[in-house]
């Protein structure tokens, strides 16, 4: 049978989630399909044609789909689900906010925020904030989950030729306008995506400080993070908040700063490769789970890592 | 307006869990359980509501066994007028806690449902956005600010790239972050005045509805550990460790 994802987007450009969930996708099927429910995308849909990994393009292309309202997306996506064995969306707030509806309209149970899949119908994921990992199987007569983007993989974006097929808007009476979105821009990588994130906690103690963490944050290419704490303190934006109710990251590098270790963030930065803790408190749990640990005066620590960062760079040039 | 707040009792935020020796679950007896955190969030609004004079009525609604009465009185504590528990021995999926709700919903009619964005236990992140399906009323998710006026409902959401604003109407289904608010603590006064207030039971069985799982659960396991790591003297070691050991940077 054929797995169906749904594209994140933001009807320019393909999220990189997206990309994550197809490699996940690619588990279960080899005929994937790919849904791009969108305003104007016949660009992105010509670009998402030469996804190696897709065999068909499903695009529909309708001003009402511009803001991604779940209410007017979700019937879509249930009107196709006949054809499918297993429906796939990112497990980002867009994929939270959308899939379940198709679950109420399918009348099957979702499988939330995949990291593993087993076999067709056996997947693990992750409970309590990931402090236990669940195997689940299920015989329903078809499988909606959300994938988390960082236990995949991405796929290639070029190479494949895909079918692109339109199919028709069907309208839902939505009580619901879209007013705005407060995005902050950045130079930075993506936080989800990002070789390397530098991440800031209550320690930081004021949004100027944060400055100092941006510049290291630059000086590493890097993304920026922070804890609950921080975001609930006010010193940073909640895009940027990575953990349990936040963002899932597994960066390479990730350099917790200031950050005690609270299970709940500590449930959104475990995976990442090597993890390094600057605390003054020796005691904080984010150094049971450090690679590389430093109990120092973080105001001290971080000009002087990144006058170490420019030294290095010297010598190599 | 009136407003139905539906809240769930899990594992306490700060017990470190342990899994069940025989792998099949997480271990929950003996163990501290509290309202789910963002549920105190939607109970705290709810009670905001009642206290700005826009809600009239505000009600408590729980799924579980006889225990999870605690969290209701929690909730009475915290302000809500009055509770309904539907018994239920076995664990729900969401699909299942979601048609329980609206058959509960269907019956008491109130013009607002709020509750937390995701319990803290199954994490599933699921019910919410599924009974505002089934009810075809407008989903609000993840929202960290709300303010009604003349049956407006003007909403802001957070989500990944930052935060959006909706305006929709009412009745509607909000499921709550942790920074819509801070929910208040209850007074020891007003834990024993909850002991009062009126506390309904129903037996899940009576409701007719398929509750049973379509997920079976195989095994739990605890996360692979990581392994020790060290400690460095200074940031020159810091950064040689970084550079030439683990090579990330």
């Amino acid at each position: 049978m054929s797995v169906l994802v749904i594209a994140e987007h933001d009807n320019k450009n393909l999220k990189s989630s997206t990309l994550n969930t197809i490699s996940a996708a690619e588990k279960l099927s080899e005929d994937i399909h790919l849904l791009i429910l969108g305003n104007k995308i016949e660009d992105l849909a010509k670009s998402s044609k030469s996804i190696q990994l897709v065999k068909k393009v499903i695009i529909c292309d309708h001003e009402k789909l511009e803001n991604q309202i779940p209410e007017l997306s979700s019937p879509i996506i249930s009107n196709l689900a006949e054809n499918y064995s297993h429906i796939l969306a990112p497990s980002s707030t867009f994929g939270k906010n959308l899939l379940p509806r198709v679950s109420a309209q399918l009348d099957v149970t979702q499988i939330s925020d995949i990291i593993g899949i087993e076999s067709q119908d056996t997947f693990i994921r992750p409970i309590y904030a990931g402090n236990a990992i669940s195997y689940v199987q299920t015989d329903q007569k078809i499988n909606l989950m959300t994938v988390r983007p960082t236990s995949f993989e991405k796929c290639e974006e070029a190479g494949g030729d895909a079918a692109l097929e339109n199919i028709t808007f069907i309208d839902s009476e939505v009580k619901t306008t879209f007013v705005n979105r407060e995005v902050s821009k950045s130079d930075r990588p993506e936080l989800g995506n990002a070789r390397v994130v530098v991440s800031g906690g209550r320690g930081l103690e004021n949004s100027d400080n944060f400055k100092l963490l941006y510049d290291l944050a630059d000086k590493l290419n890097a993304a920026v993070g922070a804890s609950r704490a921080a975001v609930d303190s006010g010193y940073i934006g909640n895009e940027y908040q990575v953990g349990q109710t936040g963002k899932m990251v597994a960066p390479e590098l990730y350099i917790a700063i200031g950050i005690s270790g609270a299970i709940q963030h500590l449930a959104g930065m475990k995976e990442s490769k090597v993890i390094v803790a600057i605390n003054k408190d020796l005691e904080a749990p984010i150094f049971n789970i450090a690679d590389y640990g430093l109990s120092s005066d973080l105001f001290q620590a971080i000009p002087e890592i990144i006058k170490e960062l420019d030294l290095l760079n010297q010598i190599e040039s | 307006m009136k407003v139905l707040v539906a809240v769930k009792r899990v594992v306490d935020y700060k017990v470190q869990i342990r899994v069940k020796s025989d792998n099949s679950g997480v271990e929950t007896q003996n163990v501290k359980m509290s309202v789910n955190p963002p549920d105190e969030n939607a109970i705290e609004e709810a009670v905001k509501l009642k206290e700005q004079g826009l809600a009239n009525e505000i009600v408590s609604v729980s799924i579980g066994d006889d225990k999870s009465q605690d969290v209701l009185r929690t909730s009475m504590a915290m302000g809500i007028d009055r509770s309904i528990l539907v018994k239920s021995q076995n664990t729900l999926e969401p699909l299942a806690v979601a048609k329980t709700l609206k058959i509960i919903i269907d019956k008491e009619k109130p013009d607002l449902v709020l509750m937390g964005k995701q319990a803290i236990d199954d994490d599933s992140n699921q019910t919410g956005q599924i009974l505002s399906a089934l009810l075809n009323w407008p989903q609000g998710c993840f929202i960290s600010n709300l303010k009604i006026e003349n049956n407006k409902v003007f909403i802001s959401r957070e989500i990944d790239e930052g935060i959006e604003n909706l305006e929709t109407s009412l009745p509607a289904v909000l499921t709550c972050d942790l920074r819509l608010n801070t929910p208040r603590f209850a007074s020891l006064p007003n834990i024993m005045k909850a002991k009062k207030k009126p506390l309904e039971t129903i037996d899940i069985d009576t409701l007719g509805i398929d509750t049973s799982s379509k997920i079976k659960t195989l095994k739990v396991i605890e996360p692979p550990k990581r392994k020790a790591g060290i400690m460095v003297n200074d940031v020159k070691e810091l950064v040689q460790k970084l550079k030439y050991e683990a090579k990330v940077i």
